[in-house]
């Protein structure tokens, strides 16, 4: 005779928790379009064939192979303190350059492959200026390579460089040559060691002393063919009294199989700059089940040379299977200031391990950290920082704050702050919290007339409302809807 | 308008409710009294559909609808509110965003336009100039550090807000000293109308000196035992609760 099964509540719960997490991913299809690759694998001649293509000078050529032999010797040796777990990536089963067939170097978005505008139309970048978002310029990556950049002429006009890493490269060698690897050594972990050797495309931005950049940068990358790594390179450089403020968002085609995405961005303020570094990053997060999804490992610091410089990184992750990054700043400069502002939400069966470090250096720096961790579903989310008060650093101040809020039974989250201080006048403070968001709470909002999945994006975005209000404004509203999105169904 | 036939509800596996009756029309103000563990707060979120209130036997129809087949949601927006006795906070989320999400919820439900920005706080300063709230309060996160009088005037707040039909209060006197009892009294007053009806619940007598109810009821045990006209509430107020039970010495 069958049984009726009788749940209960918790169980009933769980299963409603379970059976809510398959959110469809919005920008999970494939462009089919030709693309050009290099022969799968990674050895010397992929290096030089990356180089190749690019038409590099031989001073580049030389770091990356530098960079190269330094990894061969790490022996496939990553990084193993972080809180993440996932199979042993397999290096020589991917490709390390994949670009679309074009005309290199388009001139203008009318020679760009109309496919390739279809994609970034879809994925609501539209590249024609005129469609463009207002006051905002998009340097547009897929996969290897920088395929257009908007209002490059206007802002080439104010003595601002935005344009991809290659053709600074190949246009303003001596600023590249200057800065690359100046903040991030390519011997500096493994990951960056790696993009140092195969790095393809990234952004690069030079803001003259004393000019205010009157529109967001930004900077979109899509990777889209497939056993396909996106290694990015992008450099940011704000001379003294300049400021500028850059995004980045990143999408990726739903695979079943992992891809690895092992980005650098190095950011340098020389005196009295600023630079407002923002990322909304949403690569594909694997299914519900855990199956596929991108690994995303990246090294992000900024250096606070000059006098008063600031250097503020926000970020809002939502995506990747795996997220291992550290957006850091060293304060260098007296009175320079670094800022931490994070979301990172985890559902079904992601991993997140993120967090920040702030490396006091120069007199009277001060540093601002806030992280907000949801995990839902099976996931977990560490947040991992540093704050480092050096000898000299007189009068540095610190703040970080670190909340955590649990969203069902299965998640986890966890705080690992380190504070180091060798300054007697220095001033850190750490604060922490966890929480769940509880039943009463829901109810309370659905009593009012809230469905369930609106009342959690409410108290969700209620409980990240600090970081989301650092983010530029244009964005603000995206970031708030994502948050929403990646949680729906998260709870039963 | 409510009628709640023979009402049984456990929750955690224990029966609360055991036969409750109850009818009340529109137009009408109820008041049920009884001591503590009578089901009062059980009745209250039985009828506003909270998960864990199992109900075990009887009905409630709404304007004839089964009110029992509805989620939370759907209650509120078909007209029903229930004013908590313990008000929840929810931390970053300002009380003036809470208000217009729900109150944009409930008009979408409805059919009726969605209020912009501009439209809301207009409206909204209305209602809580009548509660004298502040602008300031609004801002700040939903219920956190509000004291006990603050938390119970943004209940009539939302409840003047969302507009229903059907209102249960859950001892809305409780925490409040005399000024604050008076205000959020007269804001009830302020929303007793020939179409719509209300259930008070309440330990007191003091809450009934300001809004006079037109039915008072007690509740003994899961079922209600005696009701009578607003001189029941002061026989109570004067005997106490095992004075008034039925068979209980005159």
């Amino acid at each position: 005779m069958a049984e009726t099964p009788v749940l209960t509540r918790a169980e009933e719960n769980a299963a409603q928790i379970d059976a809510l997490v398959n959110e469809k991913y919005r920008y999970g299809f494939v462009t089919d379009i030709d693309s050009d690759f290099a022969p799968k694998g990674l050895n010397e001649d992929i290096v030089r064939f990356i180089s190749a293509k690019k038409n590099e000078p031989e001073w580049l050529l030389e770091w990356r192979l530098k960079a190269f032999r330094f990894w061969l010797s790490l022996g496939e040796d990553e990084p193993g303190w972080a809180n993440l777990r996932y199979p042993k990536i397999d290096y020589q089963d991917a490709y390390y350059y994949a670009a679309p067939k074009q005309a290199a170097g388009p001139k203008s978005l009318d020679e760009v492959d109309p496919e390739l505008l279809k994609t970034y139309e879809k994925l609501g970048i539209p590249l024609a200026e005129r469609a463009a978002l207002a006051g905002v310029a998009v340097d547009a990556v897929f996969d290897s390579v920088s395929v257009a950049t908007t209002f490059k002429d206007k802002l080439a006009a104010m003595g601002i460089i935005f344009c991809s890493i290659s053709e600074a490269v190949r246009e303003h060698p001596e600023l590249v040559r200057r800065y690359l690897g100046s903040v991030v050594p390519y011997g500096d972990n493994f990951f960056a060691t790696l993009n140092s050797a195969v790095f393809t495309d990234g952004s690069f931005v030079y803001v003259p002393k004393g000019t205010r950049c009157p529109m967001e940068l930004s900077t979109y990358f899509r990777i889209n063919a497939a056993k396909t790594g996106q290694f990015e390179r992008t450099l940011i450089i704000a001379d003294e009294g300049s400021y500028v403020s850059y995004l980045e968002g990143c999408t990726a085609p739903m695979r079943d199989e992992n891809q690895l995405h092992a980005a650098v961005v190095e950011l340098v303020a020389l005196d009295d700059a600023e630079i407002k570094y923002s990322t909304v990053q949403n690569w594909y997060p694997g299914d519900a089940d855990g199956k596929g999804g991108i690994y995303n490992f990246v090294t992000k610091r900024g250096a606070c040379r000059g006098r008063n410089s600031k250097i503020s990184w926000t970020q809002v992750e939502t995506g990747s299977a795996i997220t291992w990054k550290y957006p850091s700043c060293i304060l260098q400069g007296d009175n320079s200031v670094g800022e931490f502002y994070s979301i990172a939400v985890t559902n079904n069966f992601q991993q997140a391990d993120t967090g920040t470090k702030m490396i006091h250096i120069g007199k009277n720096t001060s540093s601002r950290i806030i992280s907000k961790g949801i995990s839902a579903g099976r996931s977990s989310a560490t947040y991992r920082g540093l704050v480092r008060i050096q000898a000299g650093a007189e009068g540095a101040r610190n703040h970080t704050q670190c909340d955590s809020l649990l969203i069902g039974a299965k998640c986890a989250a966890h705080t690992v702050p380190y504070i180091e201080s060798r300054n007697p006048s220095a001033r850190v403070e750490h604060e922490a919290t966890t929480s769940k968001i509880s039943e009463d709470q829901l109810f309370y909002c659905r009593s009012r007339g809230i469905a369930q999945e609106d009342a959690v994006a409410l108290i969700v975005n209620g409980f990240c409302r600090e970081v989301l209000q650092a983010l530029p404004m244009e964005f603000a509203v995206e970031a708030q809807k994502l948050v929403g999105v990646s949680l729906e169904g998260s709870v039963g | 308008m409510l009628e709640i036939r023979n009402l049984h509800a456990k929750v955690d596996g224990r029966e609360i409710l055991q036969g409750l009756d109850l009818v009340i029309n529109a137009g009408e103000m109820h008041a049920i009294m009884g001591p503590n563990g009578s089901g009062k707060s059980t009745l209250s979120y039985v009828l506003a559909g909270r998960d864990g209130y199992e109900v075990t036997a009887g009905s409630v129809l709404f304007e004839g609808h089964d009110l029992l087949a509805l989620k939370p949601e759907e209650r509120a927006r078909a007209g029903i509110f229930l004013a908590f006795q313990y008000p929840v906070e929810v931390p970053g989320v300002p009380s003036a965003t809470f208000l217009k999400t729900a109150v944009n919820a409930v008009r979408k439900a409805r059919g009726e336009k969605e209020y912009d920005a501009f439209e809301f706080l207009k409206l909204m300063k209305a209602k809580r100039d009548a509660l004298g709230m502040s602008e300031d309060m609004l801002k700040r996160p939903l219920n956190v550090g509000f004291s006990g009088g603050e938390k119970k005037r943004n209940e009539v707040l939302q409840m003047a807000l969302l507009e229903p039909r059907f209102m249960v209060l859950d001892e809305t006197d409780s925490g409040l000293d005399v000024d604050a009892l008076r205000v959020v009294a007269a804001g009830i007053n302020a929303l007793r109308r020939a179409d719509r009806a209300m259930l008070v619940i309440t330990h007191y007598q003091r809450l009934l000196d300001h809004v006079r109810p037109d039915v008072v009821h007690i509740l003994s045990k899961g079922r209600i035992v005696r009701s009578g006209g607003p001189e029941l509430a002061l026989e109570l107020e004067a005997k106490g609760f095992a004075g008034v039970m039925p068979g209980a010495a005159a």
